[in-house]
Formats: C-alpha cells, structure tokens, sequence
C-alpha cells in the first residue's frame, strides 16, 4: 500500500505546484491522476518515484515512511515513450530494469537474464527481444517499458501518460496490460493520463488535479460531469453503453465553458 | 558473426599489431630475432646487442605506452559518449584535453616534464570539465547541446591561455619544446614514462571497466536512472574523474592526440553493438590497436618522425566523415 501525506512541492524561487496533496493506494489497486497540461501531474508523478523531492510532507509503503525512495525496491517506474540517444535492443532496455539487484561495479546475472525473458512473456514482447528499440513503434516501446518495470518485481508501478502518443488500439492494448498486471499480480498502479475515459475504464481511484487544489476518491465518484467542468471548464457528458451485458462509458466532450 | 568470434579476431589483431610494431620500423629486426629477444629477456639471459637495445629499450616502452594511452582514450570517449548521451561528445570535446595541455604546459615551463607538469595537468583537466559543466547549465539542465556549447567555450578559452604561455616562453629553448610536445608523441617513450602513467591509466581503465553496466543506465538520462535505483551524479563523477585521469596523463606523457575517443566506440558500437558492457572493453583493445598502428605509421612512413596528434586527425576526421555519412548518424 501506498500513501501520500501532505505532500508539497514548488521548484526553486517558484509557486507551490502541489499543496497537501494526500492519498492512499491499496494493493492490486489502480489510480489515475486527471488535470490540464501543466498543472503538475508530472511533477506529481516525479515527486512520487523520488526524482524530486517534496518539499513537504512524505510518502509512506506499507506504513513505512520513506526518506530516500531511491532505496525502496518495489518501485517500478514507466517513463513517456521517447527516442533513446543509444539504441539498445529491447532485451537490454528491459535488463536495465534490473538495476536495484546489480552492484554498483558489477554486471547483470543470470538470474536477471532469467527475470528478462520471463517479463518478456508475461508482456507478450519476446518476439522483439532483439529489435532495436528506436525502431519500435510507439506501442511496442511502452510495452518494453512497462516491461522494464516489470523485471523489477514492483508492488507498486507508476507510469507517465502511457497511452498518449498510440493509436486507439493499441491505448487499448496498453491498459489491457496494466490491468492484468494489476488484478493478477496485484501490483498498484499509478497512471497519469489526459484521457477520462480511460480512467473510466480501468481506474479504481482518481485524483483530479487544479491549480493549487485536488480532489481524490473513488473514480466514479470523482469523474463527474460538474467536476471536469469545475477543473477543466469543460461541459461533457458521460454516456453508458451496454454491450455483451457489461457497461462501458464513454466521454463526450460538448463545449468549453 | 557470433560475439565469441569476434573477441577471436580482436584479440588476434592485437597480439598480431604488438609483433609487428615491435619489428617493423627505421631499424630493421627480424620477426623470428624478435620472438628470440623476448625469449631471452624472459630467460634473463641478455647479450646486450643493438637489436636488443631497439627492442626492448626504445620500441617495447613505446609500444606499452601506445597501447595504455589507445586503450584509455577509447574507453574513456565512450563512457563520456554513454553518460552524456551523445553520441558525439568525447573527452577533448569537453575541454579536458585542452585543459589539461594548458596544465601541462605551465608546468614545462616551470620544471620541464615531471610530477609537477602531470599534477598541473590532471587539476587543469578537471577544472576545465568543470567549467564546461557549470557552464552548460541553463535553467538547471544541463543538454547534450549545451554541453557541447559550453566546451567549445571552454576550450577556445583555454587555447588562448596556451598560446599566451607560449607567448612568454623563450623561443629558443621552451617555446620548440612545447609546440612540438603539443602536436603529440610518442618519440621520448622510456619504461620511466611507463611508469609514471601505468598507475593512473589502468586503474582507470579499471574503474570504467567496472562500472560498464551503469553506462548503460546512465545513458537512459538523469531522471530514469534516479527512477531505475542509481544515483546519477555519483556515478557520473567517478567515471569523469576516471576518464580525466586517463586524458590528463596522455596530454602529459604524449600531447595532444585527438579523434581516438571520438572514432573508436563508433567503430566498435558497428562491430559488438551499444551496449557498454561489451562496448567499453572492445573498445579499449580497439582504442590500444588503432594508436599503435598510428604511432607504427608515424615513426616509420618518413625519414623523420610525423607527429601522431596530427596522423590521428589526419587518418580520423575523414573517416569520421564517411562513417557518418554512411550511417546517417545513426549508430546501426
């Protein structure tokens, strides 16, 4: 479990972006994290994986505090898919997922090798395991990614806008994923994302995130047409579609307000 | 080709560049007479003949300085390559080698070559890293662009310094020494030079041989290696102070060399692939054939000795030239 206490953050000489930001995450659980561009749901996200500091306040894992998260070894991180000064094969990207078990002036074992080929699997990737990565299409990348994370044996995973940048299906094909990962290996999610409906989809929890506020509950309760127009100023209607006996919503935006 | 095949072959090569450069040259010896000589100087039993001499004293040093020197320049371009994510970027890029030469060049006019040219040297090299460094800083972050930017800045700045003191140097005397040091070689090679770089170059061969996997995450970028577990920056500064080490010594014992550091790895990522776990010790057996085949070149194409910094940059930059245009930058 995963929990957010106050957690504060503004960069040098600069306003405070998240103010007492505070959540938990139990297990197998899955969160999403809603707000326009630029309003902090990277910073968020960063302070989160221990790239930034908070600069107040502090995150707890299974009611242990955390000082210096670089240590914490159940943490995988899934970054924005993005092009790669060096182009690895997709076996050695995901191998580098294995650091937290590698000494500093030592070399991966086989036993991380093993971890490699079995994430592989589990992702559905082995096919690329020697393809280059800068050749991958956006999708095939994000699942390498996710990959990478994977290898690390994390209870709990964050990842930056994984879907952006894909094609319809496979953001469908990439939150499938998640949500395996979730439900089978009960590992927590954290997902930042642009898209409601997807939160809508997979996500237990939200966090809706304003300008110097946010508001954080049960996903059904917190994606709701007067709150995307209060943090959004948007006017949408959320649509229930039936299919197969199993509803699917669906987010319609109307208008700007 | 399987990856055992081609550590045969590099291998090979380099057993194969060490007998000749040990018999070919303006003195004549016979291959079979050089196999003999180090039998003998294994044995201890020395006739003390003048091929002996030329084997032993003048192109044995100067080969074990070739290739310590090949070997650091390559691995430590690579590991720069892989930490700063560039594939462009190289130890002289960054101001070290320029830095270093302006240390060293203090330090000849002060007390000839010695300890205190190399201490000079090694502090100049640092700063000028640095320099480049802070320099390169813009809002926080530190860009591959920014980077190379800030070093061009820094090297232009410490060229300037170097000429000064060459300004002020007796040209009778000094300023020859220096301007011909400067270009780079390995004519002066003694065991006393071996010494005095053995230490520094190959433990940190050894630092960067050890830490080739954490190249690798570091390449990925500053904020996915602190999600990955690593601390950057640590790391980062062991293996700058490494590859200044390596550099500082070069400029000390033979100049100015240039290109090794920036050709070597793209050869060697074409052959065995990005990774640094393979990529930085093929690229030091690399790095140790191509300076030993260019010093091979350089004390034996003329009459006179052709100084290696320029045949380096002779033989280099058009290669780099083509490699790039060939392979549209990319690496494969």
């Amino acid at each position: 479990m995963i929990q957010v206490v106050d957690g504060c953050f503004a960069y040098p000489k600069g306003p405070q972006i998240l103010d007492h930001v505070c959540f938990e995450l139990g297990e197998g659980r899955i969160m999403t994290i809603l707000g326009q561009n630029g309003i902090g749901k990277t910073t968020l996200i960063k302070c989160l994986t221990g790239i930034y500091k908070w600069t107040d306040g502090y995150t707890m894992i299974d009611g242990k505090r955390i000082h210096n998260i670089r240590e914490i070894s159940g943490l995988g991180y899934v970054p924005q898919a993005h092009p790669l000064s060096f182009s690895y094969t997709v076996r050695q990207i995901i191998l580098m997922g294995r650091t937290r078990f590698v000494k500093t002036f030592s070399v991966p074992s086989a036993k991380d090798k093993e971890a490699v080929e079995q994430a592989m699997e589990e992702t559905g990737i082995q096919d690329l395991a020697d393809r280059c990565c800068n050749q991958l299409s956006g999708g095939q990348l994000q699942m390498a990614l996710i990959a990478r994370a994977l290898v690390g044996n994390p209870k709990i995973m964050i990842l930056d806008e994984p879907e952006s940048h894909l094609d319809f299906k496979n953001q469908y094909l990439v939150l499938q994923m998640i949500e395996k990962l979730a439900r089978e290996k009960q590992i927590s999610c954290i997902i930042n994302t642009h898209f409601p409906e997807h939160a809508l989809m997979i996500s237990d929890q939200t966090l809706m995130l304003g300008k110097g506020r946010y508001r954080f509950g049960d996903t059904d309760e917190i994606i709701k047409e007067e709150n995307i127009a209060e943090f959004f100023h948007i006017k949408a209607k959320i649509v229930e579609v039936e299919e197969a006996s199993r509803k699917h919503r669906a987010f319609v935006v109307l208008d700007t307000i | 080709m399987k990856k055992g095949v081609k550590w045969f072959l590099l291998i090979l090569a380099l057993l194969l560049v060490f007998f000749v450069s040990l018999f070919l040259g303006r003195y004549m010896v016979s291959p079979a007479r050089v196999v003999q000589i180090l039998a003998d100087a294994i044995r201890g039993n020395l006739s003390g003949g003048i091929e002996e001499s030329v084997v032993l004293n003048i192109r044995l040093p100067r080969l074990l300085l070739t290739l310590l020197v090949g070997a650091g320049m390559a691995a430590s371009g690579a590991a720069f390559q892989g930490i700063f994510q560039n594939p462009l970027v190289s130890p002289d890029v960054l101001g070290v080698s320029s830095g270093a030469a302006l240390g060293a060049v203090i330090g000849i006019m002060i007390a000839g070559t010695g300890p205190l040219a190399m201490l000079l040297s090694m502090l100049a090299g640092i700063g000028s890293v640095i320099l480049t460094y802070a320099f390169s800083k813009v809002r926080g972050q530190s860009t591959a662009l920014s980077l190379i930017l800030a070093g061009m800045i820094v090297q232009a700045l410490m060229n300037a310094l170097v000429s000064l003191v060459k300004y002020t140097a007796d040209p009778y005397s000094k300023l020859p020494q220096i301007t011909y040091w400067l270009m780079g070689s390995f004519s002066s090679a003694s065991y006393k030079d071996v010494a005095l770089v053995a230490l520094p170059i190959g433990g940190s061969l050894l630092v960067l041989f050890l830490l080739r996997w954490r190249m690798n995450i570091l390449s990925l970028g500053d904020e996915e290696a602190a999600a990955l577990g690593v601390n950057p920056g640590r790391i980062r500064v062991i293996i700058i102070a490494a590859s200044t080490l390596i550099s500082a010594s070069s400029v000390m014992i033979a100049g100015i060399i240039g290109w090794v550091g920036l050709v070597i790895p793209h050869v060697v990522r074409m052959m065995f692939g990005v990774d640094h776990q393979e990529l930085i010790p093929a690229s030091m057996v690399s790095g140790a054939i191509y300076l030993t085949l260019i010093d091979l070149i350089a004390r034996s194409a003329t009459e006179a000795e052709i100084p290696i910094g320029i045949l380096t940059a002779i033989v280099g930059a058009p290669f780099f030239a083509v490699l790039f245009k060939r392979t549209g930058g990319a690496d494969q």
